[in-house]
C-alpha cells in the first residue's frame, strides 16, 4: 500500500521514575505490559494498523534497549520498501552541540530535517507510554473534515478526576477554546491524551519560533498548544472512546494488568482485526503440569506452571514450581517462583527468582509490592 | 559458514496419516499446538548454521508455502541465506511416479546452483534435534561417501512400523536399508537423514532415474550399499516419526510431559515457527487445566486434562477435553465432552455433546467441520 500523507513521531524518552526499579535500565515505553508486550508496542502497532509507514521514535533516557527494539521494525510489519521505524536519540549537529531533548516539542524541533526528508502533509505526535488501541486514520479524516490546523485526541474523564489532566474547553463543534493544564476548577472533562495531528508546515513554523524562545519549556502542552490558541489557529478535539491508560506508577501498572482480567475489558487484546504486535519469541507452548491450576489469568507462551495461579498476568518463560501459589500478581518474563513460595499483590520484575518457601506481598494490604531482586 | 546446504524432503509412500494428510503434507501438520512438523528440521538446519535450505513439496503445497513464507522467522539471513520452496510439478497421473527423484530431476538446476560442496538431506515427517555441523565434520573426517543417522530403538515391534531401518555391520557400515515390519524389538531406525557431497548426490539422482522410474532416493542408496562407503551415526535423544495417525497422536501426547519435552527443547537450540501475533491465553474463573500444553491466543473456560490445545482455540464453559489434540482455531462449545480425539483446524463442536475415542483408536474430526 502506498504511504499515506502522515508521518508519526513517538515520544519515547520518558524515564518514568515512579516505576522505580522497572525503569532503572529501560525507559518507560519499554516496560512490560499484558503478558507479552512492551508499552510502546501499542503505539507502534496502532501506527502499523492505521497504515502509517514512517515512524520516528524519539528516545533519550536509557535508550539502548529501546533503540534496538524499535529499530527492528519487522515486529510491526514496518519494514516494507517504503516503511521504516527510525530511532532518533539526540545527536550532535553541525550548528549545535550534542544536547538532550529539552522537552517534547524540542525533541521534534531537533529532528525537523528528518521529518522534512519525507515531505509529509501531516505529522502525528504520540506518546510511547500509553496503552490503548486507536485508528489514527480516522483521526486524520476528522482532522481533514474540520479543516483543522491541529487536532488533539481527548478522552472524557470523570469530572472529579479532571484536575489531574490537561483539560480542553471546547465549543459545540468541538473546536478548542482553551487548554488548561491540571486546572483546579475544570470547566470540562475532556482530557488531552497527548496525541496530536499537526499540519506539518504550521508545526514547523511554530517549532522554529519556539526553539529560540528563552522562557519556553519546549513542551507541546505548556507552550506550543497555548501559543497556537493565542494565534487563533483552529484546534479541534477528537473524542476517543475506549480503553486508555497512562501507567505512571507501580500501582497503576499493576491495575492496568489486572484490567485485562476483567470480563468486560475494552482493550480486547485478542481482537484479530487490531492485533498488537511485539517481538516474537522462539519458545515452547505453555506447559501446565499435573499439579498446575490456573484461573482468571493471562498466561503467555514458554511458561511452565506446576503451582496455583489466580488473578494474575504471567509473561513469557515464567516457571512456577510445585505447590507455589500466585495471587493478584504480575510476573514479568523469566521469573522463577520456587517450590511452595506464595505471592500476593505484587509485580515481580524480569528474571527475578523467588526462592522456595518465600512469601511476598500481603493479601490484606492495599499496597502492591515491587520485587526486583532475588527473594530468599 | 556451513559447508553444506540443506534439503528437506517430503514423506515417502510408506507414510499414511488418515484424515490430516488429506489437507496437507506431513511437514505442515500442526504439532504441539504451536509448531508445524517442518519447523523441527528447518530449525535444526538454521541452528547448525545452514542458511541455504531447499524444501521440496510433493503436493498440497498451499499450507506449507503459507507457513514457510520467506523463511525469515527461521533466523535465516534475508540476503545471503535462502529458504527455497520447490513444489513438484507432478506430471504423472500415477502417484507412484511422483517420488523425490522425479522432483530432484525437475529441479536439478536449483541443486546444481547451490554453491556448497556438501548437502544434508532431512525428512519433513521426523522430529528430533541434532547439530548437523557435527555430523558433517564426522562425515568429512571419516572419508565415507554417505553418512546416515539412525537411532537404535527397542520398541520397533509396535512403533516405527514401515519406517526405514538400517542393517549395519560392526563398524557401523550400512549393509542395506529395509522397512521395519515389526518382527523384532531392537532395530536401527533410519532418521532418513543423509550427508554426502553434492556431486555424489547428483550422481545418485541421475543413476536412480536411469535404473528405475519408480526409485526413490533411498532405494538407489540401498542398491549402492556395496559399491559405496555408507556409514551410520547413532543419534540419541528424542525421536518421533509421524508416519501414521497413531504416531501423530502418540508423539503429541508424550510431549505433554515436560521432562520428556526437555530432551527436545533445550536452551540455545530454539525451534522457530511463524508467529501469529496472538495475545496470551486467557484462563477464566471456571477454567481447570492440568497436565496439558496450551498455545497462545486461547480463551479457556472449560476443563482440559492431558491434552494439546492449539493457537486461538475457544474452550467454553463446562466443556471437558481429555487426552485430545485440538488443532489451532477450534471452538469447543459448552458442556461438550471430548476424549481421545484429534480435532483438525478450525472445526466447531457445539451440538454433539459426547465425542469419545479410545487410546488405541483416537477419533478424528475433519478440518473446518461443524458438529
Amino acid at each position: 500500500m502506498r504511504q499515506n500523507t502522515m508521518l508519526a513521531m513517538i515520544l519515547a524518552g520518558g524515564r518514568g521514575s515512579r516505576l522505580h526499579d522497572l525503569t532503572k535500565k529501560v525507559a518507560k515505553p519499554a516496560v512490560y505490559y499484558g503478558g507479552k508486550y512492551r508499552i510502546i508496542d501499542f503505539s507502534l502497532s496502532n501506527c502499523a494498523n492505521s497504515n502509517i509507514k514512517i515512524v520516528g521514535v524519539l528516545t533519550q533516557y536509557e535508550s539502548t534497549l529501546l533503540n534496538a527494539y524499535a529499530a527492528a521494525g519487522q515486529c510491526w510489519g514496518l519494514d516494507a520498501k517504503d516503511s521504516g521505524v527510525y530511532v532518533l536519540p539526540p545527536r550532535e549537529k553541525e550548528d549545535a552541540d550534542l544536547n538532550v531533548y529539552r522537552g517534547t516539542a524540542d525533541a521534534i524541533s531537533q529532528n525537523l530535517d528528518f521529518i522534512d526528508g519525507f515531505h509529509p502533509e501531516h505529522v502525528l505526535i504520540l506518546s510511547g507510554d500509553h496503552i490503548y488501541k486507536m485508528d489514527y486514520a480516522k483521526m486524520l479524516a476528522h482532522h481533514k473534515h474540520c479543516h483543522a490546523d491541529v487536532t488533539i485526541a481527548v478522552l472524557p474523564v470523570a469530572m472529579k478526576e479532571a484536575s489531574r489532566f490537561g483539560i480542553m474547553n471546547v465549543d459545540e463543534t468541538d473546536r478548542i477554546l482553551a487548554f488548561e493544564e491540571k486546572p483546579i476548577l475544570p470547566k470540562s472533562n475532556l482530557a488531552s491524551m497527548g496525541i496530536y495531528i499537526f499540519n506539518w508546515r504550521l508545526l514547523k513554523k511554530v517549532l522554529l519560533a519556539d526553539m529560540v524562545k528563552e522562557d519556553s519549556h519546549h513542551d507541546f502542552g505548556k507552550d506550543i498548544i497555548p501559543m497556537l490558541l493565542e494565534e487563533g489557529k483552529s484546534l479541534y478535539a477528537y473524542r476517543f472512546q475506549g480503553y486508555w491508560k497512562d501507567v505512571g506508577t507501580i500501582d497503576s501498572l499493576w491495575q492496568a494488568n489486572m484490567d485485562l482480567l476483567k470480563k468486560d475489558n475494552t482493550l480486547d487484546l485478542a481482537d484479530p482485526t487490531w492485533k498488537i504486535y511485539t517481538q516474537d519469541m522462539a519458545v515452547i507452548p505453555q506447559y501446565i503440569g499435573p499439579q498446575g491450576s490456573i484461573s482468571t489469568s493471562y498466561v503467555n507462551q514458554g511458561c511452565i506452571i506446576n503451582g496455583v495461579v489466580k488473578n494474575s498476568v504471567v509473561f513469557t518463560n515464567v516457571k512456577i514450581e510445585d505447590c507455589a501459589e500466585v495471587y493478584d500478581a504480575v510476573l514479568m518474563p523469566d521469573v522463577i517462583i520456587g517450590e511452595g513460595a506464595i505471592i500476593h499483590r505484587a509485580i515481580i520484575a524480569q528474571g527475578v527468582k523467588v526462592d522456595p518457601g518465600a512469601v511476598v506481598g500481603d493479601p490484606n494490604s492495599e499496597h502492591i509490592e515491587l520485587v526486583s531482586k532475588r527473594v530468599r | 559458514m556451513c559447508k553444506a546446504f540443506g534439503i528437506v524432503n517430503f514423506e515417502g509412500m510408506n507414510v499414511k496419516v488418515k484424515g490430516l494428510q488429506d489437507y496437507r503434507p506431513v511437514g505442515a501438520f500442526s504439532f504441539l499446538g504451536r509448531y508445524r512438523i517442518i519447523d523441527f528440521p528447518i530449525s535444526n538446519m538454521s541452528n547448525s548454521g545452514i542458511d541455504h535450505i531447499q524444501v521440496f513439496i510433493r503436493d498440497k503445497a498451499r499450507s506449507l508455502i503459507e507457513h514457510l513464507g520467506t523463511g525469515r522467522h527461521y533466523n535465516i539471513n534475508t540476503k545471503r541465506g535462502k529458504l527455497h520452496i520447490i513444489p513438484a510439478e507432478n506430471g504423472k497421473e500415477n502417484d507412484f511416479y511422483n517420488h523425490d527423484i522425479a522432483c530432484y530431476i525437475q529441479n536439478m538446476q536449483a541443486i546444481e546452483e547451490a554453491n556448497y560442496p556438501y548437502v544434508i538431506l532431512a525428512p519433513s515427517h521426523m522430529i528430533y534435534r541434532t547439530d548437523y555441523t557435527q555430523i558433517l565434520e564426522k562425515h568429512i573426517q571419516s572419508g565415507a561417501d554417505i553418512t546416515m543417522l539412525y537411532q537404535s530403538v527397542d520398541n520397533a515391534k509396535d512403533s516405527f512400523r514401515n519406517c526405514d531401518m538400517l542393517m549395519l555391520n560392526k563398524q557401523k557400515g550400512v549393509l542395506s536399508i529395509e522397512r521395519n515390519k515389526g518382527n523384532a524389538k531392537v532395530r536401527n531406525i533410519s532418521l532418513e537423514t543423509y550427508v554426502l557431497s553434492k556431486q555424489l548426490f547428483m550422481n545418485i539422482i541421475q543413476k536412480a532415474a536411469r535404473t528405475s522410474s519408480l526409485y526413490w532416493f533411498r532405494d538407489m542408496v540401498n542398491e549402492m550399499c556395496e559399491e559405496l562407503d555408507i556409514r551410520g551415526i547413532a543419534h540419541r535423544g528424542y525421536l518421533a516419526c509421524i508416519n501414521d495417525f497413531h504416531s501423530y497422536y502418540h508423539a503429541n501426547m508424550e510431549l505433554i510431559h515436560y521432562p520428556l519435552a526437555k530432551e527436545l527443547f533445550i536452551e540455545g537450540w530454539p525451534i522457530y515457527t511463524r508467529t501469529n501475533d496472538s495475545a496470551p491465553t486467557y484462563y477464566s474463573q471456571d477454567s481447570n487445566v492440568t497436565n496439558s500444553t496450551i498455545s497462545n491466543g486461547c480463551l479457556i473456560e472449560g476443563t482440559i486434562i492431558n491434552s494439546v490445545i492449539g493457537r486461538g482455540c475457544i474452550i467454553k464453559k463446562g466443556a471437558v477435553i481429555e487426552n485430545s489434540i485440538i488443532s489451532p482455531g477450534v471452538i469447543v462449545g459448552e458442556d461438550v465432552h471430548i476424549a481421545h480425539v484429534v480435532v483438525d483446524k478450525k472445526a466447531k463442536i457445539h451440538r454433539v455433546k459426547e465425542l469419545c475415542g479410545d487410546e488405541q483408536n483416537p477419533l478424528y474430526v475433519k478440518r473446518g467441520d461443524y458438529i
